[in-house]
């Protein structure tokens, strides 16, 4: 077991060097000039971009500025954003927390809400409840977050004044935290709302399958003629092995919730890593750009080694060998 | 003797586009108090599927017809519904099943699985249940008892993982204890001790057991009585020395004369010729017809379980000749038989 801790954990830590390698590769090779921004409208002359150029170490060759950027990874420096002239790790550790909230409250959303529907459905198999829970969260599954993003703020936020359709706080809110907390939940609702009504359907199918799978299998029928409960047999024996399946998903789920939010954060001006590493894009700030690739990324792979960890722990055919 | 359970005319049926199949078809049979019934016969025949109706638990979308009657002492089990249901399964009828392996649930300790049992139906705490749980292991002749509750499925062997079966199954103390196919996923070193051990408890607890198997062998000298079971139905009943002495039905004739004797003269072993069919093919009449060697004109209708001795019924025309004797004229002339010796 310990053994096997070790070198998944190696596994993962070089995965995340893989990835940093053609992070860096595939951004450079975005069409594009990181320095078309600059100059405020005005094109830049030659002794300005040749200046600009050197500053941000465009010049170098390519392995070189890898190099750098590799080094600077290791004493955890990122370098200056082109675009807003500020270390990439400051603009990184300010929008991290919106972007943890919006993703946090998404993930618990799924696997709350999307494992007991899932379960529900298993349990229900053919039912008319089963039949409309699948084609709704199919049509979820289909429809793009941006577009569904669109229409919520659209109608809800503009429309109908309930909610507000975009940014994380109002600046004008008066009272003690409590009212500022209020304030941020308000506008937590609809962008939480998009991102979860399109990802739950993936983790209800999902746990679905894995129950349907688990309760045709002979412990059971073991549960069953023993003579436990209903909500023993299916929580208790079913779940707790339906769930190990819907696990190993979560860390394969992450990049799907990230990227989503790129859209959904950017539909909603939600203040996150996402509309950052979109405007970062736009911009082609290479910097911003590799630093926020690079968070996302080391999130992932940290968060499907977890995942595998809680596997081993949960099962203990897994556990004690 | 007191009837413990009687099942009457017992009827499973299972949708099919344009009709229904019935995998089960009839049944017949009653249990006494501390006795064991063997229900043998060739998979497909029914015989999982009958017991698994005991408990109500036959597998969607199967349904139990109108007309089947499943008495457990005063207990209609077919009227019962919902916490009623619950509280005959493994209190009443406990159930051991084939394979130990993936008939334990891989993530609870064995000790719980157990205490589990106890605790659906005992009014005791959980430190009784799990004191009960370790008795029950001794008592099913696992040693180290009290370590061996912290241990989870994997970590036992096959025929210690059927022994905690049995030991859920008793941990309500069933008057009934099912069996199906309790050995045949084990050794065969392991099985004789596996039996062993639900004699010694029927023995010791009064027990009444169904023994499901499609091995012979292991019901001589365990089971008082004996049930044959062919296409969904029983073919042929008696109590174990008689059928071993005097099979009767041809497809009994046919199952003793495909397994091989340690004693008596060599012979060269008969299977049955052809297969079991599906529920989908069975043919009218007498459903052995395509496979029998004696079958004859009215074979084309279908028999009624007929007497031919005491406590002797069988499910064929023949039984009509001249009462029982018949049967021991029709052995030896059993067609491949009589080219038997091995050269």
């Amino acid at each position: 077991m310990r053994h096997w801790l070790l070198r998944r954990t190696l596994q993962a830590a070089l995965t995340l060097a893989v990835a940093v390698v053609l992070l860096f590769l595939l951004t450079h090779l975005l069409p594009g000039d990181p320095l078309a921004r600059e100059g405020a409208g005005r094109p830049l002359t030659s002794v300005q971009r040749e200046a600009l150029q050197a500053r941000y170490g465009l010049d170098r060759p390519l392995l070189e500025q890898l190099g750098t950027f590799v080094g600077g990874l290791a004493r955890g420096d990122l370098g200056v954003s082109i675009e807003y002239g500020r270390p990439v790790v400051g603009l990184l550790a300010e929008r991290l927390p919106a972007t943890a909230l919006l993703g946090g409250t998404v993930l618990v959303l799924n696997f709350t809400v999307g494992l007991w529907l899932g379960v529900r459905q298993a349990v229900r198999k053919g039912s008319a409840e089963d039949r409309w829970l699948t084609t709704l969260s199919l049509a979820g599954y289909a429809t793009p977050s941006f577009w569904l993003g669109l229409v919520l703020a659209g109608i809800v936020g503009v429309r109908w004044h309930l909610l507000p359709p975009a940014g994380m706080r109002d600046p004008l809110i008066a009272g003690g935290t409590l009212a500022a907390a209020a304030d941020v939940l308000r506008h937590l609702v609809l962008p939480a709302l998009t991102l979860s009504l399109v990802s739950i359907a993936g983790t209800m199918r999902y746990q679905r399958n894995a129950m349907l799978e688990t309760l045709r299998l002979p412990y059971i029928v073991t549960a069953r003629a023993k003579g436990l409960s209903e909500r023993q047999v299916i929580w208790r024996h079913g779940w707790r092995n339906a769930l190990f399946p819907v696990l190993t998903l979560f860390g394969l789920w992450l990049p799907i919730l990230v990227s989503g939010s790129v859209f959904v954060e950017t539909v909603f001006a939600w203040p996150g890593l996402g509309s950052l590493a979109a405007a970062a894009v736009n911009g082609r700030d290479y910097p911003l750009l590799m630093g926020a690739s690079v968070l996302v990324a080391t999130i992932v792979i940290v968060a499907s080694l977890l995942s595998d960890v809680a596997y081993a722990f949960l099962d203990p055919r897994v556990r004690l060998s | 003797m007191t009837r413990v359970l009687d099942v009457r005319d017992l009827r499973i049926s299972f949708p099919v586009s344009g009709g229904r199949l019935h995998p089960v078809d009839g049944v017949s049979f009653s249990l006494d108090r501390g006795e064991t019934l063997a229900l043998v016969g060739e998979s497909g025949c029914g015989k999982s599927l009958t017991s698994l109706a005991l408990l109500r638990l036959v597998p969607e979308p199967g349904r139990i017809d109108a007309g089947s009657v499943i008495q457990l002492g005063d207990t209609d089990v077919l009227a019962l519904r919902g916490e009623a249901l619950r509280r005959i399964r493994g209190k009443r009828i406990g159930m051991i099943f084939q394979d130990p392996m993936t008939s334990l649930n891989p993530v609870f300790t064995v000790g719980d699985q157990i205490a589990e049992g106890v605790l659906a139906h005992l009014p005791v705490s959980k430190a009784e249940a799990w004191e009960r749980a370790r008795g029950l292991l001794d008592e099913v002749g696992i040693s180290d008892s009290a370590a061996r509750l912290r241990a989870y499925p994997h970590q036992l062997s096959g025929g210690m993982r059927q022994r905690v079966m049995i030991a859920i199954a008793l941990s309500a103390e069933p008057e009934i204890l099912v069996a199906d196919e309790p050995t045949t996923a084990l050794d065969v070193t392991v099985q004789a001790q596996i039996l062993e051990v639900l004699d010694d408890l029927r023995r010791r607890r009064g027990m009444a057991v169904l023994l499901i198997t499609h091995d012979l062998g292991i019901v001589a000298g365990r089971a008082d009585r004996v049930a044959v079971m062919y296409a969904g139905q029983i073919v042929e009943e008696a109590r174990t020395g008689d059928l071993f002495a005097r099979p009767s039905h041809p497809y009994t004739q046919g199952l003793f004369a495909s397994v091989p004797r340690i004693t008596g003269p060599v012979t060269r072993l008969t299977p049955i010729r052809g297969t079991v069919p599906p529920p989908t093919a069975w043919p009218s009449g007498c459903r052995f017809r395509p496979r029998c060697p004696q079958a004859f004109d009215k074979s084309e209708l279908p028999p009624e379980l007929m007497t031919v001795g005491e406590g002797h019924r069988m499910r064929c025309w023949l039984a009509e000749g001249d009462g029982p004797i018949g049967m021991a004229s029709v052995l030896p002339s059993h067609p491949e038989r009589s080219e038997g010796g091995i050269p």
